[in-house]
């Protein structure tokens, strides 16, 4: 039995370390370490509550928006302050953009490579990859002539012999199945995604003033004033380029993301049976409207079982650090509910340079947080599982479609490449939700609603002397929660349970393996030399490790408590 | 496929050759060499000088190491301002590692990283994104089971010039703010041997990237500096000086609350907190994503993400800037300039001692230095 590290594992956000041993040519057990700590949390203590939104947003550059969103709706839930309607749909927009965007460059650019080998390209037939493009998408790019201007590009490159970021790689890998043609239609769109990613998301510069890490978010509404007849506001002018930007994301999604990812996935149905990880699925209620009622429903699967959605609890949320780089007064054998936890950083690990972790013991950064002491995993699959069980109409029709289309049942669902399916299905889903929630801002204009924030409540010296509350947000890659607790006007504590801490956590007291680690097992590996198998299953989740690993809390810090959810 | 380089490293490779066999028109090129000159702050008439010197200069590799940072300038270079000459410029230096985007992972992906650094001692480019934990000995960040710090002095100490992207890799950013848990810093605090050039910025604008590795191509020579090590073409003016919003500063029309009818007019938002009268960046005349917004043309103050220690000095951000002597809204703004100078220099004053940046000097001078 051979054990393989990867490290890095490339084409994600942060640092993740994966240790596996291989038995019979498939992993037979798995740990997933986050080798990167900046104790966030710590440095937010004491720190102006309205100013979190911006310290938090810099967990992940990549999220860019999320940790602001899950922030602000914590410190509006504490203090009750209320948004007006604009800023809520302001804030739909931004969200369901980040997560177009996101998730076609997840796609294109961190997991593409998995399955799509470049190289195999040079020898395709332009005519018949134009034929093919055609096939499946009447998407104006797919003429031999485009296909052969693309391949002339990557041949001079290739022919340069200076691969840069395309140097090696897993090029000619047996698991690679694509025939060139589809892969040199998925490297043309490669170039055409990186392209039109910095065009769509110019939306967060409209509504934002920039991307990445939009400085727009207020605590109680938004920072964007809104008036027609001003050219130093949201007017007709910039509403008009939000709507056509979004139609351009739209598009985009509908013409070129998913008809590609039928076209890979139709080639690799067998990863359909890979991955399945711990089957136990969670997300949170996203898109409020005026009234806060949310456009997709929140809620758990557990054990697989598509026959019901169960209500979630935030009481049931624990978090075990007995396999991570912390040490926890009072959790030896069991987790904590958040704030019941007193973490202090407690590196145990080999001393730098290393070969191996001593994975019996601590060996992560990254916590193990579990719902009533299950692994849970979260991100698009959860999503859409939670909404297609809800019977979420437009969720339904999507994931109906992309089953048929790929001949499968929705058990196909539980795998590696359903996890990749989902996200095109969440991606397309809300990208077509999105020009709604800006008909109605345009509306409520129309109506002479200028309003952007609550004002009442902006100055700390209205506030209670001490306050705690919880904001929820579905980010691209799964359930996100930040908890806050302010005490005269500062912050005492601040907590936030992050998606990829659900999915790359290690193990728990009970020496139950996180989503990543379980979706490991059985995963095969042609050749340990180059593990492209463990890739594809890893980056099915499209790890973000930078948000994973941010927390840090003082020892002996009063426990906070919040409402029942 | 080989991958085993196979030219020399002093090849020479014209730019516009290759943009040329890439389908970018001469059209195309010269409008970005506009666009580069205008962020270098050259005068116009400078383009082609800089389209010609483009037009000659050699490939050097450039490898991007992420250490305590969030991705935040790696997702800003992907929505550089003219991003499809931006990344061919980016891509014909070679990017030889850059995990966020590379194909190659684990061994194979630290090999390609060895071999650059070996086979171009010297003759690199160096882009540090994120700051290194000093810490117990380094274990609050490891990639491929090595401490970030031992990969900076290794990658650092051998480049040409080491660009530090971001605040966080410029001084140490949000994991250097008190109370440092893992006593994060900058790239030339944590290797002072290195020739490092600071584009600070949370994250940077890509723009100011471009050109300092235009910069350094066309004159041969890194940028001037300041004494925060960040060149002056883009760092060289306060944003309040450059600010759009500055006349109503001077006719005291101020924004007073979010959304009232200064908020909707483009009134001056220093009574909100905005740090521009502290702050030395382009985003005034630069802004962001090809030029669409910037913070305070969208109604948001500025929080100063370009200045060192930003994170404590320019908090809360909510704010309205301290009362340094001679500030008051009734001032001219000549008052207010020198007394607000005078504040940030003891706000600064504290980092001073890791700003010992040489300006101007030539690249490789002490590269050889670990």
């Amino acid at each position: 039995m051979s054990k393989i590290v990867v490290d890095p594992i490339t084409r994600i956000e942060g640092h993740l370390r994966v240790e596996a041993e291989v038995s019979g040519g498939k992993i037979s057990n798995a740990w997933v370490s986050g080798t990167m700590f900046r104790g966030i949390e710590t440095i937010l203590k004491g720190r102006d509550p309205r100013d979190a939104w911006y310290w938090t947003q810099r967990f992940c550059g990549v999220c860019t928006t999320v940790h602001s969103i899950a922030s602000i709706r914590a410190v509006e839930d504490a203090l009750k302050i209320p948004v007006p309607p604009n800023a809520q749909l302001i804030r739909n927009i931004i969200i369901a953009i980040q997560n177009t965007q996101d998730h076609v460059i997840h796609f294109y650019h961190l997991h593409a490579l998995d399955w799509v080998d470049i190289t195999s390209g040079l020898k395709a037939d332009p005519v018949k990859t134009a034929q093919l493009a055609a096939s499946i998408s009447d998407w104006p790019n797919n003429s031999p002539t485009y296909f052969k201007s693309v391949q002339d590009r990557v041949k001079a490159f290739v022919g340069s012999g200076r691969l840069g970021p395309f140097a090696n790689a897993y090029w000619g890998h047996p698991a690679y199945k694509l025939p060139p043609e589809a892969n040199l239609m998925a490297t043309a769109h490669y170039l055409e995604a990186l392209e039109w990613q910095k065009d769509i998301i110019k939306i967060h510069a409209i509504l934002g003033s920039k991307n990445p890490h939009p400085q727009t978010f207020l605590v109680g509404g938004m920072s964007i004033p809104i008036d027609p007849d001003s050219q130093n506001a949201l007017n007709a002018d910039k509403l008009i380029e939000v709507k056509r930007l979004l139609h351009k994301a739209q598009e985009f999604v509908e013409k070129v993301y998913i008809p590609d990812l039928l076209a890979v996935a139709s080639f690799y149905k067998d990863w359909a049976g890979i991955g399945a990880g711990v089957g136990n699925y969670m997300c949170y209620p996203e898109f409020p409207d005026a009234s806060g009622k949310p456009w997709l429903p929140g809620g758990a699967i557990l054990n697989r079982d598509i026959s019901k959605v169960v209500p979630l609890d935030q009481k049931k949320i624990t978090e075990h650090v007995e396999h991570s780089w912390y040490q926890d007064a009072g959790s030896e054998g069991k987790g904590l509910h958040p704030w019941e936890g007193s973490s202090e950083p407690n590196y145990t690990g080999p001393k730098p340079p290393y070969q191996y972790l001593d994975t019996d013991k601590k060996y992560s950064w990254v916590k193990a947080p579990r719902y009533e002491e299950k692994a849970m995993e979260v991100g698009p699959l959860s999503r859409v599982l939670v909404a297609y069980v809800s019977g979420h109409k437009e969720t339904k029709a999507a994931v109906d479609l992309v089953l048929k289309k790929l001949g499968v049942g929705p058990e196909a669902l539980f795998s590696t490449l359903g996890r990749t399916g989902a996200r095109g299905i969440d991606c397309l889903v809300i990208a077509q939700q999105a020009p709604k929630w800006l008909d109605e801002l345009i509306g409520n204009i129309a109506k002479g609603d200028l309003r952007i924030h609550s004002n009442e409540l902006w100055d700390p010296a209205t506030w209670p002397a001490e306050a705690h509350g919880y904001g929820w947000h579905e980010a691209p890659r799964g359930g996100l929660g930040h908890w806050i607790k302010i005490k005269d006007q500062k912050i005492l504590n601040y907590q936030a349970v992050v998606p990829s801490t659900w999915n790359a956590s290690p193990r728990d007291a009970k020496g139950q393996a996180g989503p990543y680690e379980a979706a490991l097992l059985g995963t095969p590996v042609a050749n340990p030399e180059q593990p492209l198998e463990i890739l594809r299953t890893i980056h099915s989740f499209d790890p973000c490790l930078a948000c994973a690993v941010h927390v840090l809390d003082a020892t002996g810090r009063e426990m906070i408590r919040v409402k029942a959810s | 496929m080989s991958t085993t380089r196979t030219e020399p490293c002093n090849e020479t490779f014209s730019i516009s050759q290759i943009l040329k066999e890439r389908g970018v028109s001469r059209r195309d090129f010269l409008k970005f060499c506009s666009t580069v000159t205008a962020a270098l702050a050259l005068p116009p008439s400078f383009a082609p000088s800089v389209a010609q010197a483009l037009d000659e200069v050699k490939r050097p590799p450039l490898v991007w190491l992420e250490f305590q940072g969030c991705t935040g300038d790696s997702e800003a270079l992907l929505r550089s301002a003219n991003p499809t000459v931006a990344e061919i410029v980016l891509d014909i230096l070679s990017v030889d590692y850059h995990e966020t985007i590379m194909a190659a992972a684990g061994h194979q992906a630290e090999a390609a990283l060895d071999k650059t650094i070996t086979d171009y001692k010297g003759k690199y480019f160096a882009v540090i994104e994120g700051s290194i934990p000093m810490k117990d000995g380094g274990v609050y960040g490891c990639v491929g089971g090595k401490s970030n710090l031992e990969r900076a002095r290794q990658v650092c100490g051998g480049a040409a010039a080491t660009i530090a992207i971001g605040n966080c890799a410029s001084y140490g950013g949000i994991p250097a703010a008190a109370p440092n848990p893992t006593g994060a810093v900058g790239v030339k605090e944590a290797v002072p041997g290195a020739t490092v050039i600071n584009l600070p910025g949370c994250p940077c604008n890509a723009d100011n990237l471009t050109a300092t590795i235009v910069h350094y191509l066309v004159f041969n020579k890194i940028p001037a500096l300041d004494g925060h090590g960040r060149p002056l073409f883009a760092y060289g003016k306060r944003i309040h000086d450059n600010c759009e919003r500055r006349p109503h500063f001077d006719a005291g029309q101020y924004v007073e609350k979010w959304g009232d009818d200064g908020h909707r007019k483009g009134y001056c938002l220093y009574k909100m907190g905005c740090k521009g009268p502290a702050t030395f960046h382009n985003c005034p005349t630069q802004r962001y994503n090809e030029k669409t917004a910037w913070p305070i043309g969208s109604g948001h103050p500025c929080v100063g993400c370009a200045e060192p220690q930003f994170w404590d000095v320019m908090s809360p951000m909510y704010r309205r800037l301290p009362n340094v002597p001679g500030f008051g809204i009734e001032h001219t703004a000549d008052a207010i300039g020198l007394g607000l100078a005078a504040g940030a220099a003891g706000a600064f004053v504290v980092h001073g001692a890791l700003s010992a940046m040489r300006k101007d000097k030539e690249p490789g001078e002490d590269a050889k230095e670990d």
